[in-house]
C-alpha cells in the first residue's frame, strides 16, 4: 500500500502509547539513520528493515507493524541498542510490539504441536527463551 | 590628559595562525594597529593549508593562502611568533599582560636561509603531522613547502642528536644513538644551535581574537570502525589527494600503496552521536565528502565512490548545486549509517544499510574514509581556562550573545573567531576572522574617543 | 578459594561437558567450585518490558539465596545464566522502584538490594586468577593450534553487562595464548548466532551458522572455542545440514574453553564429556592426537 493517511489520532493511538510505556523509549529519539538495521543479524530474513518498523511506529501504522515478520524474527541481541547513535533501545521496543500481541492470548509459535523428536533434541535454553520471548 | 599608551595599549594579540587569525592580523594591521599573532606550531597556515582543494570552487588552498600568509609575515605591523604559545595572560581589556613561551627551535632564524639542506639529509623519522600521519618527515624540517616562515625547528623527540646528548648526560644504560649533528656539519651557514633555549616574551596588549581552531575525533572513537591503515579520515584523504602530497596526488591507499576502486566514505563518524561522540553536527563532512569524492573520481576515472550519510547539509552559496553535480557525475550517495567495517583480506567489508530502498548493504571495497567529528582543538581547553572566557559544554568558545554578539566571550576585550566559536567552514572563519578584527578596532576607537574628551574640572 | 557456582538448566543436561571440565580445571587452579544448592532457572532470558517485574523474580530468587548462603559473588558457566542474572542484579541495586515491587512481592525477611556480585567464569579467570597462573598450569601446550574465539552475545551486551569490550573483546584469545595456542581473529566473533530462533526458523539460524563459522575458517582457524551452551548448540547442529547444502563447506570441531584448557592442563579426559560434543569434534580429537 503505497497511501497512507496520517492523523494525529493515528500518532498517538493506544497502540503506539502502550510501545513506548512498555519499552520506556522515546521512539521519536530515532532519526531513522539506519544503524540498527545494518548491524542485525536476522535482517537478512526480514520483510521490513528494524529502523522501518521503527519508522512505521513513528507514523503511527501499526497494523503494518503488526502483520510483518520482523518483530518475531527479532533475535534479542542486543546489537541494535549497543550502536545507535542516540541511545535508542530497538530491542526493547520489539519485544514491546511482540508482547502487544502475545498479551491478547495470542501465541507465535504454538509448543503444543511441536513434534517430539524436535523437543527432545533442543536444550533447555532453546526452548524456554523462544517460550518467553515467542508465547503468551 | 592621560596619555592612553599607558592606560589603553593600542595592540592587538592574536592567538591561532589558520585562516580565521590570519585574516583577523591583516584587518588589524592594516588598519595601522600593531599586531602579535602567535601560533604554536611551526607554521601559519592552520587546517585549510592541508586540504587538496576547496569545495565548492576547487580552489587550491596552498595557492590561495600563500599570498596572505606571505603577507603576515612581511606586513609591518604584524610580529609573527611561530613555535610559540601563550602561556598567562592578566590584566582587562586595554591592558592585557601575556606571557609567551617562544619554544626553542635550536636554529638560529636570523642565520638560517631556509636552504633545505638539513632536512634533505636528516635521518632522524617522525610522522608528518602536515600529512596528517599518512608520511613521515624528518626531525629537522619546516612542516610543508609553503611553510611561513620557510626556516625550520628541531623536532627534539625524534633528533639523533638530541637523544645522544640525553643518553650521555643521564648515563643511561644499553646501545649509545648515534652522535649525529649531520644537519649541523652540512649548514652552509652555522645556523644550528644546540644551545638555544627556550624563552618567555612578555607582550602588552589592548585586545585579544582567540582563533585556535580544531582537532578531528580520533578514528578509533566510534567503536566498529576499525584501525585498519586503509581506514582515513577526511584530512589523510586530502594529503593523498593533493598533487603536492606524499603520493604526487596519485590516490594510494596507506596499507600496500594499491589505487583504490571502490571507496566508501561515512558521514556522521562522532558527530550527531550523543551515545559515543558528541550531539552536535559538524557543519562541514557533507560538503568536505562530497567534494573529495569528486575529486577522487576526477583522480581515478574508473573508480567509485559510495557516500553513506543520513541528511545532506549544504547550506553555503553554491553548496546544493555542487552537491548535485556529485551525484549526477556517478557518487552513490547511500541513505544510512554503518553498522561495521573489517577487513577481509585484500578488501575492506563494510556493513551499511539504505533505508530509502529498505536493503541492508554489504560493500567490498579498497578503502574507507570518515568523517570524523569537528572538535576543538586540544589544548584549548587550558588556554580558554587561563583567558577565564567561558566555553560552552563541547568545549567550544561561548559567545557573549549567540545571536547579536558572536564574536565577543564572556571577557572584554576578548574575541573570537572560527572554528574556536564552532564548526564553520572557510568562507565563515574568515568572515569572522574579519568581524572579530572590526570588534577590536571599534574597542580601540571607543577607548581613543575617551581620552580625547576634554576633563571636567 | 571457593567460589559460589550457578549451574543452570542447559548445564546439567546438555552441556554437562562444559560442567565437568570447568569444575576440573577449576579444581586444578585452586578453586572450589561450590554449587548453590536448590537452585532454581536463572530466568533463561532477561526480559525487556518496563512493566514486566514478575519475570525478573526468579533470578532474584537465586540472588537473595546466594547471599544467605554467606557469598559476596557468584560464578557462572552459561552466558545466558551470566546475562539473567547479571541484569536483574542490576535492578535490584540501582532501580528503587522495581527494587521495593519485587521485594516486597516477594516477601522475604531481608530484602535483597544488589549486594552480591554476578561473574562469568571467564571474569574469575582473568581477573581473581589471572593469565599467569593458567599458563603455569599447562603441560601439554596447544603448539601454535590455531583457535578462533566465538563470544556470541550474552557476554558482550548490553555495556553493562559486558564482560570485556564489546566490539574488540580479547579475553578469549589472551585465553588461548596462555595455553600455548595461537588466537585467529575473525570479524563474526561477536556476531549473534541466532540465538532461540533457532526453535521455529532453524534455516535463519543454520545461515547465521554458516556465515560464523565460514569466516572463522576463511581466517585460518582450525577449531572453534564457545562459552554459550546455545551457541554451541546452533553451530553445532547447523554444520550437517550446511555440508549438504554448500559443498565446499568444510565445517569446524567445536569445543568450550574448559575443555581446551582442560586438555593443554592434562586432565583426565574424562571430566570432557567428549561424547557430548560433535562426532566430528571427537574425530578432529582423535587425528590431531589431541586425545588417544
Amino acid at each position: 500500500m503505497a497511501r497512507v493517511e496520517l492523523s494525529s489520532k493515528k500518532l498517538h493511538s493506544e497502540f503506539i502509547k502502550k510501545v513506548a510505556e512498555i519499552s520506556g523509549q522515546n521512539i521519536y529519539q530515532c532519526y531513522q539513520c539506519g544503524k540498527c538495521s545494518a548491524g542485525c543479524p536476522m535482517c537478512f530474513a526480514m520483510d521490513i528493515l528494524p529502523n522501518q518498523i521503527i519508522r512505521l511506529a513513528q507514523l503511527g501504522l501499526e497494523d503494518e507493524i503488526a502483520s510483518s515478520k520482523t518483530i518475531w524474527l527479532c533475535a534479542s541481541c542486543l546489537t541494535c541498542d549497543a550502536r545507535c547513535p542516540k541511545g535508542v533501545d530497538l530491542s526493547r521496543i520489539m519485544e514491546a510490539m511482540r508482547l502487544l500481541t502475545l498479551r491478547k492470548n495470542k501465541n507465535h509459535i504454538e509448543p503444543s504441536k511441536m513434534n517430539r523428536e524436535t523437543l527432545a533434541e533442543l536444550p533447555a535454553i532453546a526452548l524456554v527463551s523462544s517460550f518467553r520471548k515467542l508465547t503468551s | 590628559m592621560q596619555n592612553i599608551e599607558t592606560t589603553h595599549t593600542q595592540r592587538a594579540l592574536v592567538i591561532g595562525g589558520g585562516i580565521a587569525g590570519i585574516q583577523a592580523a591583516l584587518d588589524i594591521a592594516d588598519a595601522g594597529y600593531q599586531v602579535v599573532l602567535v601560533e604554536r606550531t611551526p607554521s601559519i597556515g592552520g587546517h585549510m593549508i592541508q586540504y587538496a582543494e576547496v569545495f565548492p570552487t576547487l580552489d587550491c588552498p596552498q595557492c590561495i593562502m600563500t599570498p596572505k600568509m606571505v603577507e603576515v609575515s612581511q606586513h609591518p605591523n604584524i610580529k609573527l611568533l611561530t613555535y610559540a604559545e601563550v602561556k598567562n595572560v592578566s590584566g582587562k581589556a586595554g591592558h592585557f599582560k601575556v606571557e609567551i613561551l617562544q619554544k626553542s627551535r635550536r636554529v638560529d632564524h636570523t642565520k638560517c636561509t631556509g636552504c633545505g639542506a638539513c632536512w634533505q639529509k636528516c635521518p632522524g623519522k617522525a610522522n608528518s603531522e602536515y600529512n596528517a600521519g599518512v608520511s613521515e618527515r624528518t626531525a629537522i624540517y619546516i612542516p610543508f613547502p609553503q611553510a611561513v616562515p620557510a626556516k625550520p625547528v628541531i623536532d627534539t623527540e625524534h633528533c639523533r642528536y638530541i637523544r645522544y646528548q640525553e643518553f650521555v648526560a643521564n648515563k643511561t644504560q644499553g646501545k649509545k644513538p648515534p652522535e649525529c649533528r649531520i644537519c649541523e656539519k652540512i649548514c652552509p651557514v652555522n645556523a644550528i644551535d644546540w644551545e638555544q633555549q627556550d624563552k618567555i616574551i612578555m607582550e602588552t596588549v589592548g585586545a585579544i581574537v582567540v582563533a585556535t581552531g580544531f582537532d578531528l575525533m580520533p578514528s578509533n572513537q566510534i567503536p566498529g570502525y576499525g584501525t585498519d591503515p586503509d581506514v582515513v579520515n577526511g584530512i589523510q584523504l586530502e594529503r593523498l589527494l593533493s598533487p603536492g602530497g606524499p603520493t604526487a596526488g596519485v590516490v594510494k591507499r596507506p596499507s600496500d600503496g594499491k589505487i583504490p576502486r571502490e571507496v566508501v566514505f561515512i558521514s556522521c563518524c562522532g558527530s550527531r552521536d550523543p551515545e559515543n561522540g558528541v550531539p552536535y553536527c559538524s557543519r562541514v563532512c557533507c560538503m568536505y565528502l562530497a567534494k573529495e569524492a569528486v575529486l577522487y573520481k576526477n583522480a581515478v576515472p574508473d573508480g567509485q565512490a559510495y557516500v553513506f550519510y543520513i541528511d545532506t547539509r549544504t547550506t553555503g552559496k553554491g553548496y546544493e548545486e555542487f552537491l548535485q553535480r556529485g551525484i549526477s557525475e556517478g557518487t552513490l550517495y547511500l541513505r544510512g549509517k554503518v553498522s561495521r567495517v573489517y577487513r577481509d583480506g585484500d578488501k575492506l567489508r563494510v556493513i551499511g544499510v539504505d533505508t530509502l530502498s529498505g536493503k541492508k548493504v554489504e560493500i567490498s571495497c579498497d578503502m574507507v574514509v570518515l568523517a570524523m567529528a569537528i572538535m576543538p582543538s586540544s589544548g584549548n581547553g587550558k588556554l580558554f581556562s587561563l583567558l577565564g572566557i567561558k566555553i560552552d559544554v563541547d568545549g567550544f568558545v561561548t559567545e557573549s550573545h549567540h545571536k547579536f554578539n558572536p564574536l565577543e566571550t564572556s571577557i572584554e576585550g576578548i574575541y573570537v573567531a572560527g572554528v574556536a566559536q564552532g564548526p564553520k567552514d572557510i568562507p565563515d572563519s574568515v568572515a569572522q576572522g574579519s568581524g572579530a578584527a572590526g570588534k577590536v578596532l571599534a574597542l580601540f576607537a571607543r577607548e581613543k574617543a575617551k581620552h580625547k574628551q576634554p576633563v571636567e574640572v | 578459594m571457593i567460589l559460589s557456582y550457578f549451574p543452570g538448566c542447559t548445564i546439567k543436561t546438555r552441556a554437562r561437558n562444559f560442567e565437568d571440565s570447568a569444575i576440573a580445571v577449576m579444581r586444578e587452579l585452586g578453586v572450589n567450585l561450590e554449587e548453590l544448592p536448590r537452585w532454581n532457572c536463572c530466568g533463561t532470558v532477561y526480559s525487556l518490558a518496563e512493566d514486566d517485574l514478575v519475570h525478573h523474580v526468579a533470578s532474584v530468587r537465586n540472588l537473595m539465596h546466594i547471599r544467605k548462603q554467606g557469598h559476596q559473588k557468584v560464578v557462572t558457566l552459561c552466558a545466558f545464566c551470566y546475562n539473567s542474572l547479571h541484569r536483574a542484579n542490576e535492578i535490584m541495586r540501582d532501580n528503587p522502584d522495581k527494587r521495593f515491587a519485587i521485594n516486597s512481592f516477594m516477601d522475604e525477611e531481608d530484602p535483597y538490594e544488589g549486594q552480591i556480585s554476578v561473574s562469568h567464569l571467564l571474569q574469575v579467570l582473568r581477573d581473581d586468577i589471572g593469565l599467569d597462573k593458567i599458563s603455569a598450569k599447562v603441560i601439554k601446550p596447544l603448539d601454535g593450534l590455531k583457535i578462533a574465539s566465538y563470544y556470541g552475545c550474552t557476554l558482550l551486551r548490553p555495556k553493562s553487562a559486558a564482560i570485556d569490550n564489546p566490539e574488540n573483546p580479547i579475553i578469549l584469545q589472551s585465553l588461548v595464548k596462555a595455553l600455548g595456542g595461537t588466537p585467529i581473529e575473525f570479524p563474526f566473533a561477536i556476531e549473534c548466532c541466532g540465538s532461540f530462533q533457532v526453535v521455529d526458523n532453524r534455516d535463519f539460524v543454520n545461515e547465521r551458522a554458516y556465515e560464523i563459522i565460514n569466516s572463522a575458517m576463511k581466517n585460518g582457524a582450525e577449531v572453534l572455542l564457545v562459552s554459550c551452551p546455545l551457541c554451541e548448540f546452533n553451530l553445532r547442529q547447523a554444520q550437517v545440514k550446511l555440508k549438504q547444502k554448500y559443498t565446499d563447506f568444510k565445517g569446524l570441531p567445536i569445543l568450550y574453553f574448559t575443555q581446551i584448557m582442560a586438555l593443554s592442563f592434562g586432565l583426565d579426559i574424562k571430566v570432557n564429556d567428549f561424547e557430548l560434543n560433535s562426532t566430528e569434534t571427537q574425530e578432529w580429537l582423535k587425528k590431531n592426537k589431541l586425545v588417544a
